[in-house]
């Protein structure tokens, strides 16, 4: 139990994180991963993941400016957009990413951009959400900004 | 790294030593286990390295194939196991895998967000240890060193077998018992495998004690001793101990030729998996690891693409050779029908013949690289059946007087011949040979485009500085090993008129010269003495299938030669070749070439497909190839003479810029990796989708 309260806040943040879908016990493995010699990796990794994500997804907007679809590339996209989300845990991300292949794989191109406006609000949400728990972790104390349980 | 002194002797050197031993396992272990991680996902690749570090594992990470090639090549005996991602920009992870395979022999793992059953199927059958589904858990990796230790018991276990099979073996037996036992004969295998190949062999060896297994490196030249053992004995009755005594060479053990074995048989597997004629023969061998011949073979072919076009197809091209050699002496048997003729091919003695009757030299070459390390890219292996090939092939192409009998030259100049016509002649006449040993003659003095190139034609290709790079031999010395490599089809090239081979030397011709000949050769030889079986099945079918250019049936012929046994490797290079000089010589032959080029692309991705899409494949390999070689640099020129028959009309371009770019040096061994990035499952896939998207 968090003595601390804005310890106890984060771990709140961090809860509801999980609990509204947005996370999925991947990022858990991250937080797993930090340690006293990488005190920050999971916002580290978050802030790679964002930066190279966001070339994909531009990639992918462009791409569904070429009409007609190139749906086989698409997929490509968003098979490696996919890998990527899924490796930090972001579970709504990955859910419409998964979506966003079907219809690629069914040729459907109105499925295709619905699905990816869909899945760039998810993205955004993600990335505000988790910020504001990096920026709490930092101020709550460098250790176990993670919180996980020992 | 953790050299404890572990049981066995972990006294020198490497601290992979350690790791070697499969019964004496350092106390540490799996601690230090080194990893190479390769995926091109910056996220993942990084989450990938802490969770392995927390493992307690060394990790090297790198973002590309070709990189972690380039890494592990050069420090061979670095790593005990890989993890690759499937889905890469610049190599599929799939062709990564099969090239390890077979120059490393280390486990890999491959990984992928993809968890469909059909991408999980080719990691098995590329010979994947292991297929993790993305996002790996920590769990995963934590007893990915399992893998490690089963191969090396599995390779113990061979042996072992193998020995107890052979009875009279006492000898073999022991010298096993030896290395298992005492330390008192390690001296002699040391002494006796340092011969083989680089000193990390050796070092590795005389590192722990008899339990450590030693890395062999399969040089083109021993793969083709290999392959000619094999076929001597019949693919069936073909066992280690056998064949470490047909071989005869020293410092091979028998564990070696066992695990090679059972790669083999895995490539002629995959071969035989593909083609419909091979299925008899692969059958019998369904090993994973055949499959990673196979894909080798279609590299190859692009090799000799390469080297056709500057001569500096060599590593690429033996390797593809011996990929290609290692399918088809197994598939010796199962290839059916035409592969009638082919049955001498596998047999020994035919490519003995020829060889030693035209190549002494060639031979005496080869006899240095056999244990080559590294032997640029996938050529190691099957350097060894193509050195044995190229001496073949110089015969046949003189057999077959396309043109000058003696000179492999004037075979190729008949292929070449910029007129046209007459190549056209000699293609065909070279199609049908188009046994892998063409393939092998050329392809090591391209491969090896190196130093070695001592036949006169060697000696063109080393002048090729380009062609050494093309090797690429995965830490090897280029020199020494491409000169087994250059060797070979230098000596085929010095029998033709010369400087038919020097890739340098003459632009296009060279290449194309070479090519031609080999292109005879692979042909004939396929008839009588290569007996690569399969491909003579892939071949014949694909030429049914493509009447449209000789060349692409000889393409054909020799893509299939030399997937199934090291000549393949040299036949789709030849064919490459062949087709490069087409075009350039003629115009006219453009479109064939064209054709040709596909087909030899098919041929090499396909291996073992014989079916008209195999062109297809062939020119997406093509296509894929040039990634970085000059072969691009020849694009332009070639361009247009050849106009598109195909969609790909890569391979065209590549040969001819390979050939062009002979001169300036080769580059290009990078590109050997584009084009083994299809296997023959993927060719045959994706060949149609290469070629109408080709820029994927």
């Amino acid at each position: 139990m968090e003595r601390n309260p804005m310890r106890r806040q984060l771990q709140t943040l961090r809860k509801s994180l999980f609990d509204q879908g947005y996370l999925d016990d991947q990022f858990v493995q991250l937080e797993e991963l930090q340690d006293d010699a990488n005190p920050n990796f999971v916002e580290e990794v978050v802030t790679l993941y964002y930066r190279d994500s966001g070339r994909i997804i531009l990639n992918i907007e462009q791409a569904l400016e070429r009409k007609p679809f190139d749906f086989n590339k698409l997929d490509a996209y968003m098979h490696q957009f996919k890998g990527s989300s899924s490796s930090i845990g972001a579970k709504k991300v990955k859910a419409e990413s998964t979506l966003f292949r079907e219809y690629c794989r069914s040729r459907n191109g109105e499925g295709c951009m619905r699905t990816f406006q869909q899945l760039k609000k998810e993205y955004a949400t993600l990335r505000r959400k988790l910020e504001a728990y990096f920026q709490l972790a930092r101020q709550a104390g460098p250790v176990e900004t993670a919180c996980r349980p020992k | 790294m953790n050299s404890s002194g572990g049981k066995g002797s972990m006294s020198t050197a490497s601290s992979s030593a350690a790791w070697k031993a499969v019964d004496s396992v350092p106390d540490q272990f799996p601690a230090g286990l080194r990893v190479l991680v390769v995926d091109d996902d910056p996220t993942c690749l990084i989450i990938l390295e802490k969770m392995l570090r927390t493992c307690s594992y060394e990790v090297t990470k790198c973002n590309r194939a070709e990189t972690a090639l380039a890494i592990l090549r050069e420090n061979k005996n670095g790593f005990d196991i890989v993890i690759s991602d499937v889905h890469m920009p610049d190599m599929d992870g799939f062709k990564l895998l099969e090239h390890i395979g077979l120059e490393m022999d280390l486990p890999v793992i491959m990984m992928s967000a993809d968890d469909g059953k059909h991408v999980v199927m080719k990691g098995v059958t590329h010979g994947a240890c292991d297929y993790l589904i993305k996002p790996v858990r920590m769990e995963a990796l934590k007893n990915i060193w399992q893998h490690v230790i089963r191969k090396r018991k599995n390779g113990w276990k061979e042996l072992e077998q193998s020995g107890s099979v052979e009875e009279g073996d006492r000898q073999q037996k022991q010298s096993e018992d030896a290395e298992y036992s005492s330390s008192a004969n390690e001296g002699n295998w040391k002494s006796s495998k340092k011969r083989k190949d680089d000193d990390d062999e050796t070092e590795d060896r005389d590192d722990t004690s008899t339990l450590k297994k030693p890395r062999v490196v399969w040089s083109v030249e021993l793969h083709q001793q290999f392959v000619a053992a094999v076929n001597q004995l019949g693919i069936d009755k073909a066992v280690p101990k056998k064949i470490l005594e047909l071989m005869n060479v020293p410092g091979l053990t028998r564990e070696n030729v066992a695990s090679h074995l059972q790669k083999y048989r895995l490539y002629l597997r995959r071969l035989s998996g593909v083609s419909p004629h091979a299925n008899n023969l692969n059958n019998s061998f369904m090993n994973p690891q055949d499959e990673t011949f196979g894909p080798l073979s279609s590299v190859n072919g692009l090799d000799l693409q390469a080297l056709a076009a500057g001569g500096q197809l060599p590593a690429q091209c033996l390797a593809t050779l011996q990929a290609a050699a290692l399918g088809r002496s197994n598939a010796k048997s199962s290839i059916p029908m035409p592969l009638v003729d082919q049955r001498n091919i596998f047999s020994f003695e035919n490519p003995k013949l020829r060889f030693g009757e035209g190549q002494q030299q060639l031979m005496n070459n080869n006899k240095q690289v056999n244990l080559l390390h590294g032997i640029p890219t996938t050529m190691e292996p099957k350097q060894l059946t193509t050195s044995q090939s190229i001496g073949n092939i110089n015969m046949q192409v003189a057999s077959h007087g396309v043109q000058s009998s003696q000179n492999n030259s004037s075979l190729i100049n008949m292929q070449v011949a910029p007129h046209g016509v007459q190549s056209s002649q000699n293609n065909s006449a070279l199609m049908q040979m188009g046994q892998p040993q063409f393939a092998h003659a050329p392809r090591l003095p391209l491969s090896l485009g190196q130093p070695i190139i001592s036949n006169g034609v060697a000696a063109n290709v080393s002048t090729q500085n380009g062609i050494r790079e093309n090797i690429r031999a995965p830490g090897y010395n280029p020199v020494p090993q491409t000169s087994s490599m250059l060797n070979f089809p230098m000596n085929h090239a010095s029998e033709l008129p010369g400087n038919s081979f020097p890739l340098g030397s003459t632009p296009g011709m060279s290449g194309c010269i070479s090519k031609g000949t080999f292109q005879e050769d692979f042909n004939s030889e396929i008839k009588g003495s290569v007996g690569f079986m399969p491909s003579y099945d892939i071949f014949n079918d694909l030429n049914q299938h493509k009447p449209q250019s000789w060349e692409l049936q000889n393409v054909g012929m020799t893509f299939d030669d030399s997937r199934h046994s090291n000549s393949l490797q040299g036949n789709l290079d030849l064919s490459q070749s062949v087709l490069v000089q087409q075009g350039f010589s003629s115009g006219q032959m453009s479109g064939q070439n064209r054709n040709a080029a596909l087909v030899s692309k098919a041929m090499l991705s396909a291996g073992d497909s014989t079916e008209p899409g195999n062109p297809l494949n062939a020119s997406q390999h093509l296509n894929s190839l040039p990634v970085d070689n000059t072969i691009r640099v020849k694009t332009e020129s070639v361009a247009d003479v050849t106009d598109n028959l195909f969609i790909d009309h890569f391979g065209q371009e590549d040969l001819m810029s390979a050939l062009l770019k002979q001169h300036q040096g080769i580059a290009p061994a990078e590109n050997e990796f584009d084009f083994d990035g299809y296997s023959l499952d993927n060719i045959q896939q994706d060949q149609i989708n290469g070629i109408i998207r080709t820029d994927e």
